[in-house]
């Protein structure tokens, strides 16, 4: 992990590299004639000083390893890797293999901006993939931009945000709320609706859009609640949930507050085979913490389910269970974590260059139709067409989808009438 | 309290200590810049904006025996004062017309609000914001100190107090986003008097700024301890009653050295917001206010600049261990801490007064003659604060 200027000397990394390769002989000559057909000079692909040599290439990934966030993130890492890996074995992007350095953000913001900025003006790194809540991202987003990096961010999320600088490859709010909550109405006549989530930007940010969206088909809010991060006492709200009887109960509660919140429901009565909850927070990763017998009969919106049935999406979960374990579970974001190396790999590879200002302008339109989630593009406003899907949450931990919108959503991370 | 001399102290110490600054502004100032490139430099220059809490700590707990848990407070509102006024600045209606109200910092309109709100307008002018950079602080630290110490309330149940106030005040941060930002904090700062903060040169002047206030602040903590109000702040750790008994109002004392503590906190806290770009509830806490506390343990809770060293040591060894470990860097860490603790328990700066110091005495003794250098009286016997 130590940072050799790599730049500095390009030859001898690469006679070394060659002097190893007599182990992996036949890896070397299909990189090196995978170089010399697409006769891609280092000096073409990279006029930027990026860490980028004749056979390799250097991204980060930056997530909390350690820390509260570990438990969420730990699966964006994976993907990462994993996707990481299999663009290796396919000969990596323009000739040139992919090295990573792994840096922690260890749950903490500064700690996320200081590795940032590590990854970006001392390793040179030509894309990091990384970040997951709304702060971390807030707290890099400045070194991205001042140092011209490139970073792909997995974690659905709020909006109001948009850079050259960023590729979100979650959904931004409308494209997770808008088509769930026109499913709800229709599908179960919903009238009334209680919206409860953690005390942060996203869940406020993603409620004021329900609220307007509610409101503007003519149903009710009887209900908005807010609390901290972490709180665990869930009755005062399950309460109210009693009296006011709303058709749906519309939660966007994250971490560890979920597995509280969905046991007390349960051990209030509240069943949710009979009433109608609606979440935007729990993946198949919270599922574990929850506990299937506790959320079973749940909706959740997302736009990737471990279930999906697809040809690509099977491969996906078959790679990553050999790679990770039998045991792991795949989550929205985790998959969305998987689309960030693809993505710049073929954004690269249309760019023909490492460059980030050219990667920034070529982003626009670039289609990955390996996508787990099925086919996805990028819009010029750098977030993703992305489908959104309903899933009910069942005892073993995962989610039948039960509806998908036809057509990819356009993201909208600036949403007009929604303000 | 007025103009108490140094004489009454060795003058070896004397000497010594100031030696010890001269080297330390020398490590600061001259070797570090030479060696390190600007990326490395102002990461060190944000772990030396930590020192100035560890300072304060020094006085505070060292000397007077009062441990505060929640130091980070301070340094959170020093570095919020500081963010509010830069904020501003980068939320000119030009660069927010996008916002449905421009003008007004991105979080508010986030969170629907249509106007500043009314504790935000002072933050336009530079001079009130550097000056409650300082004031806030030791206000609130005035109110805790007034509320607790004339109560005599002190140890264990001072420290408790803190930690409370630390809690406190991070709900208070992370519940109100609209006009603190929460949870993310306030991010993305720009310019200070249209100067831009973020880039190479502005981050190397920066660097020199708080390496010169954090000299300056040593000298002064040196000139309280050599005062006489310090030594009765060693004399109410030691022997609480007997300073009250001889007619001290030792509530004031405690109330004084807090705030004093405060006020370095924040003066940190500020340097921090300029030097990072943003500041946010994550130092307000518990957690950091206890790093905070064991920055100060490593380097030694007795010795100025043991807590300087100290506090460079620990994040060095953060930084690097969680770059080559990106997984087990933690559990390394925690070796460390114990590590500390059991082999030299009174921080590097035990180290040094018990191994390194009657080394140099003797050396420089030989050369001098007659000048037998009474014992260092920097570590006191082990006895209990309280």
């Amino acid at each position: 992990m130590s940072s050799d200027k790599t730049n500095g000397g390009l030859r001898s990394p690469f006679r070394r590299k060659l002097l190893l390769g007599m182990a992996a002989l036949p890896a070397v000559g299909l990189l090196t004639r995978n170089a010399a057909a697409q006769a891609l000079a280092t000096d073409a692909v990279n006029t930027t000083k990026l860490a980028v040599t004749d056979s390799t290439v250097k991204v980060g990934i930056l997530h909390s390893t350690t820390g509260t966030m570990a438990i969420s993130e730990t699966g964006s890492v994976q993907a990462e890797k994993l996707a990481i890996a299999q663009i290796n074995e396919m000969g990596g992007v323009l000739g040139r293999k992919i090295e990573v350095i792994q840096e922690d953000g260890a749950s903490d913001w500064p700690t996320f901006a200081e590795k940032a900025r590590k990854l970006l003006v001392e390793d040179k790194v030509a894309a990091v993939f990384g970040c997951w809540t709304s702060a971390s991202r807030k707290a890099v987003l400045p070194v991205f931009e001042q140092y011209n990096g490139m970073l792909y961010y997995p974690t659905f999320y709020e909006g109001l945000e948009q850079s050259k600088n960023v590729i979100y490859t979650g959904q931004e709010a409308t494209q997770q709320i808008l088509a769930g909550l026109d499913w709800v109405s229709k599908e179960k006549g919903a009238k009334s609706f209680f919206l409860i989530g953690s005390d942060y930007i996203w869940p406020r940010t993603s409620n004021k859009i329900a609220r307007k969206h509610i409101e503007k088909n003519g149903q009710k809010v009887v209900g908005e609640e807010y609390f901290p991060l972490g709180h665990t006492q869930f009755n005062s709200v399950i309460n109210k949930i009693k009296l006011t009887k709303p058709d749906v109960i519309y939660a966007s509660v994250v971490g560890g507050s979920n597995v509280a919140f969905y046991k007390q429901l349960k051990a209030a009565g509240i069943n949710l085979e009979k009433q109608t909850l609606m979440t935007i927070s729990v993946t198949e990763d919270e599922m574990l913490g929850i506990g299937g017998e506790n959320i079973a009969g749940a909706y959740a919106c997302m736009k990737y389910f471990q279930s999906l049935k697809n040809p690509n999406n099977e491969k996906f979960v078959a790679a990553f269970k050999k790679m990770w374990g039998g045991e792991s579970v795949i989550g929205d974001v985790t998959q969305a974590g998987y689309l960030g190396p693809w993505l710049w790999k073929l954004t690269a590879e249309k760019a023909q260059s490492f460059d980030v200002d050219k990667i920034a302008a070529a982003s626009d339109g670039i289609e990955f139709t390996g996508a787990p989630e099925g086919y996805v593009r990028i819009h010029a406003n750098h977030h993703l067409w992305s489908k959104t899907r309903v899933g009910r949450a069942r005892m073993d931990g995962q989610f039948d989808m039960v509806y998908e919108t036809a057509d990819l959503i356009e993201p909208d991370p600036f949403p007009k009438g929604y303000q | 309290m007025k103009k108490t001399a140094i004489q009454s102290g060795s003058p070896f110490r004397v000497t010594g200590e100031m030696t010890g600054v001269l080297l330390l502004a020398l490590f600061i100032v001259v070797v570090l810049p030479l060696g390190l490139d600007t990326f490395r430099l102002n990461m060190v220059g944000k772990y030396l904006t930590y020192a100035f809490v560890a300072l304060g700590l020094v006085l505070c707990w060292g000397s007077a025996g009062i441990l505060s848990l929640g130091q980070g407070i301070f340094f959170g509102l020093g570095g919020y004062c500081m963010a509010m006024f830069l904020k501003l600045e980068a939320s000119s209606p030009e660069a927010t017309k996008i916002q449905s109200t421009p003008g007004i910092p991105d979080f508010m309109d986030w969170n629907q609000l249509t106007a500043l709100p009314w504790f935000w307008e002072p933050f336009h002018s530079l001079t009130f914001s550097v000056v409650a950079v300082v004031a806030v602080p030791a206000l609130l630290a005035f109110v805790v100190g007034l509320a607790m110490f004339k109560r005599r309330v002190g140890g264990v149940y001072f420290a408790i107090i803190t930690q409370a106030f630390a809690a406190i005040l991070t709900i208070l941060i992370v519940g109100q986003q609209g006009y603190t930002g929460g949870i993310n904090g306030i991010t993305d700062l720009r310019t200070l008097k249209g100067w831009d903060i973020r880039t190479d040169e502005a981050k190397l002047v920066l660097y020199f700024v708080n390496a010169a206030l954090l000299i300056g602040c040593i000298l002064l903590c040196l000139y309280v301890r050599h005062s006489k109000l310090g030594r009765i702040l060693v004399a109410l750790r030691d022997k609480e009653d007997r300073v009250r008994f001889s007619g001290y109002d030792v509530a004031n004392f405690k109330i004084f050295v807090f705030c004093f503590a405060a006020a370095l906190s924040a003066v940190g806290g500020a340097m921090f917001t300029l030097q990072v770009g943003f500041m946010s509830p994550s130092f307000v806490g518990i957690v950091p206010s206890i790093e905070m506390v064991i920055y100060c343990a490593v380097g030694g809770r007795l010795s100025l600049l043991g807590a300087v060293y100290g506090t460079l040591l620990v994040n060095w060894a953060k930084t690097l261990l969680s770059e080559s470990f990106p997984e087990l860097w933690l559990f390394a860490m925690g070796a460390l801490f114990i590590g500390v603790v059991m082999v030299f328990p009174n921080g590097l700066a035990g180290l040094y007064q018990q191994h390194l110091a009657p080394h140099l005495k003797r050396a420089l003794s030989r050369g001098r003659p007659g000048v037998a250098a009474p014992a260092a009286t920097i570590i006191p016997p082990h006895t209990a604060a309280d």
